[in-house]
């Protein structure tokens, strides 16, 4: 017998480690401790009901465990065999409790659709895909179904697109499809630039053939014969599996001439990107792949219409067609029976930030943000306070406490002043600075801006040069006016989707916590304690003893003071690098 | 490799690499291999994947334990990579976080030839779509 113990973060917070030694000693006392192991284990993504214990291999579940708690459950459970009732979890729908773990709902919180193989096969072995049916929607589609079927399945299924507007993709690949032209193209996009998003690349590391088995299933439907995908060079290894992919796909005939003994022919190529956000844009992307300058163009026309060297083209991101075959094989209404009513299926987010789990998650469309940080996240890093989190990456928005129980989809998203994106999540605590945040992002978007329209060009580095401005406490009232009003007229004026979402972090940070803005600016603070001009660095006088630590550190001679007497900083002369506060042994060097 | 000319040949393949992998899966395996399954992905990589996948070919083969070890994608765990899925014959698999070449050991001879569990295991929290 085992008794794991959670020892996440979390759990860990609550004494879980206390609870672990009781439960030894109790063993040791009725010596049991050779018949039963204690172990300390990770996260169960539980934490909110933590301390978690788990008895293996009965797969008991006991929720806020306390130390005392100990005692009876080796007695009772251990040696009686009786579960301690009063420990178990209880289901919050049905109010009854739970006896083990295969019952209960939170191990349902994340499904795993788009990352179904990840982690599971052998990305390298297209046996192993083919074990998992892979391959088998493709040959229904081919032998079973016309391509109008084909269309019809994906436009039921609910599926939007994962690589940030959420358009439809069954009409997409319809629109595409009634294109007429003697060459079309499925352009699979894995320019993944957003910054914190990993999804893309885990799904090509951990299942390149369900990507190319969608993208021969979409080139059936809309008439297109070739595939390509474009991917950037800093992917060494999803590049690496995807061409093992293709080969192995190859020498089994899935991608070629005939496949399946059928008149229907596809093949998949690869081409490479340097690298640049605007790439992931999809007219951006086509000109990048056809050897010219990567920058967007006017839509219409849309590549369904005019794209790879002006003919047809279905652009669509790695997730979205991670999901094709699924669909196909267990059917649209299953699909479409998980989520919300506008949003279907799975989302695969990208934890980052100061959250204690981070990782790749993928939770139904709906999940709420409390659920997504603060269970399967194991909540925020070193017990501090949750104060926002950017989705939507630099072309999204902050969400706050009070879009904690939001259901998560594509347009409550949008109504809470971010979006979707590419599934970024990156979690802030108390000691972000959200002038900080949106300058962050800012500064990301304006080196990345490909610079052909002005608004974006122009326009962003103002925004930047601004927030700097009042950061270093040199801003007034009247720029958060002008930076509203600067915003505005970026997103509406901008060509590309990259232009006219780049103010969005800015404007986000503005209506959710204006009063930090204002901070900065009327009283010269930052709330967070993090714009280092703002903060004032002095010596509490009772506290000083005069050893000229600090004087000595200083690398401008800030300080004066006798030896072993108080110590003053010259505020003309400080600049703020912290380091008498480093030197002080004594803790007298106050940051304000 | 041949080509696959209908949809009975991907039966064919389906049905072989189904027995293989089911055979991974329940772990009844008949030859009583245990498996080792090392997520291989950037994120596992860059935390020391491939060092950890190596120790454990190369030490099962030394002491003479039956197993294969596969790479495999990211699991999601990426604050503890690297992390590794081991199955004992017949026994639900567990997977660990932070197998370095240390922890790797402590798995052969604690778990691998014991069945004694060492700390650092990582509750598996989804639900896989077959
Ligand atoms: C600046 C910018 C960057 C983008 N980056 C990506 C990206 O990295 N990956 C992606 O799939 N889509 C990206 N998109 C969205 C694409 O233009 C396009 O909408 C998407 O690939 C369509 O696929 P979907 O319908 O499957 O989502 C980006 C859009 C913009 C405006
Ligand atoms: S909005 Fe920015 S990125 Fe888009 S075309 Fe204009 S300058 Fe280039
Ligand atoms: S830390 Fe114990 S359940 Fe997350």
């Amino acid at each position: 017998m085992h008794l794991l113990v959670c020892g996440g973060t979390g759990c860990r917070a609550s004494e879980s480690n206390l609870i672990l030694e009781s439960l030894k000693r109790e063993l040791e006392e009725k010596g049991l401790s050779s018949e039963v192991q204690v172990i300390m284990t990770g996260c169960f993504g539980f934490c909110e009901k933590g301390p978690v214990v788990k008895v293996m291999p009965d797969n008991t579940f006991y929720v806020h465990v306390k130390p005392e708690d100990a005692g009876i459950i080796v007695a009772e459970h251990v040696i009686k065999g009786r579960p301690v009732q009063r420990l178990l979890y209880v289901d919050p729908k049905s109010k009854e409790q739970v006896p083990d773990s295969k019952h209960m709902g939170f191990y349902r919180k994340q499904i795993r659709i788009a990352l179904r193989n990840c982690g599971f096969i052998n990305p390298e072995n297209i046996d192993e895909y083919i074990a998992r049916d892979g391959y088998a929607s493709l040959g229904k589609c081919i032998s079973e179904l016309t391509p109008a079927d084909v269309i019809d399945i994906i436009k039921k299924s609910g599926l939007r697109g994962r690589g940030g507007a959420g358009f439809p993709t069954g009409l997409k690949w319809e629109i595409a499809s009634k294109n007429k032209a003697d060459q079309k193209y499925v352009v699979c996009n894995a320019d993944e630039g957003d910054p914190g998003a990993f999804m893309d690349r885990s799904v090509l590391e951990g299942d390149p053939h369900s990507v190319l088995e969608a993208m021969t299933i979409c080139g059936y439907a809309i008439g297109a014969s070739k595939g390509l995908i474009y991917i950037r060079a800093e992917y060494p290894l999803a590049i690496h599996r995807l061409k093992i992919a293709l080969k192995q796909s190859k020498e089994y005939g899935l991608l070629g001439k005939n496949i399946f003994g059928t008149d229907f022919n596809f093949d998949i190529e690869l081409r490479y990107g340097a690298g640049a956000f605007v790439c992931g844009e999809e007219t951006a992307l086509i000109s990048s792949m056809e050897g010219r300058r990567g920058e967007p163009t006017n839509k219409p026309p849309f590549p369904a219409e005019k794209g790879f060297f002006g003919k047809p083209s279905n652009v669509n991101n790695v997730e979205t067609f991670a999901n094709i075959p699924v669909i196909i094989s267990k059917g649209w209404e299953w699909f479409s029976s998980i989520g919300t009513e506008k949003s279907k299926g799975t989302k695969v987010f990208a934890l980052a930030g100061k959250i204690n789990n981070v990782g790749l998650i993928e939770v139904p469309m709906g999940t709420t943000l409390r659920e997504i940080i603060f269970e399967i996240g194991g909540g925020i890093k070193n017990g501090k306070k949750f104060k926002a989190v950017q989705t939507g990456g630099p072309s999204g928005g902050c969400l706050t406490e009070k879009h904690l129980d939001t259901p998560i989809d594509f347009d409550n998203l949008v109504a809470a002043g971010s979006m979707m994106g590419s599934g970024g999540m990156i979690v802030m605590d108390e000691d972000d600075c959200m002038v900080s945040i949106a300058k962050f992002f800012l500064a990301f978007t304006v080196e990345e801006s490909c610079g052909k329209c002005a608004p974006c060009r122009v326009g962003n580095k103002r925004l930047l040069e601004l927030l700097t401005h009042i950061t270093k406490g040199n801003g007034t009232m009247a720029d958060i006016d002008r930076l509203k009003n600067m915003c505005n007229v970026i997103k509406d004026t901008s060509l590309c989707g990259l232009g006219q979402t780049s103010p969005n972090p800015v404007l986000s940070t503005i209506n959710n916590f204006m009063d930090e803005y204002v901070a900065h600016v009327t009283e010269k603070r930052c709330p967070a304690g993090s714009c280092r001009e703002l903060m004032k660095y002095s010596i509490i006088v009772d506290k000083c003893v005069g050893c000229t630590a600090c004087a000595r550190g200083c690398p401008v001679n800030a300080i004066s003071g006798e030896r072993k007497g108080p110590h003053f900083i010259d505020q003309e002369k400080c600049i703020k690098c912290g380091a008498c506060f480093e030197k002080c042994k004594f803790g007298a060097v106050l940051i304000k | 490799m041949e080509k696959l000319k209908s949809l009975a040949d991907l039966k064919r393949i389906r049905e072989e690499a189904k027995t293989k992998l089911d055979l991974r899966v329940r772990g009844d395996n008949p030859e009583g291999l245990v498996q080792v399954k090392v997520a291989m992905a950037t994120c596992g990589i860059a935390s020391g994947a491939k060092q950890t996948m190596d120790f454990f070919v190369e030490e099962l083969d030394k002491r003479g334990i039956g197993a294969v070890v596969t790479q495999t994608g990211c699991m999601g765990y990426c604050y503890a990579e690297p992390t590794v899925e081991v199955q004992l014959p017949g026994q639900e698999s567990v997977v660990f976080g932070y197998v370095d070449r240390k922890k790797a050991d402590e798995i052969i001879e604690k778990y691998i030839k014991n069945g004694e569990l060492v700390e650092g295991i990582i509750p598996v929290n989804y639900e896989k779509i077959d």
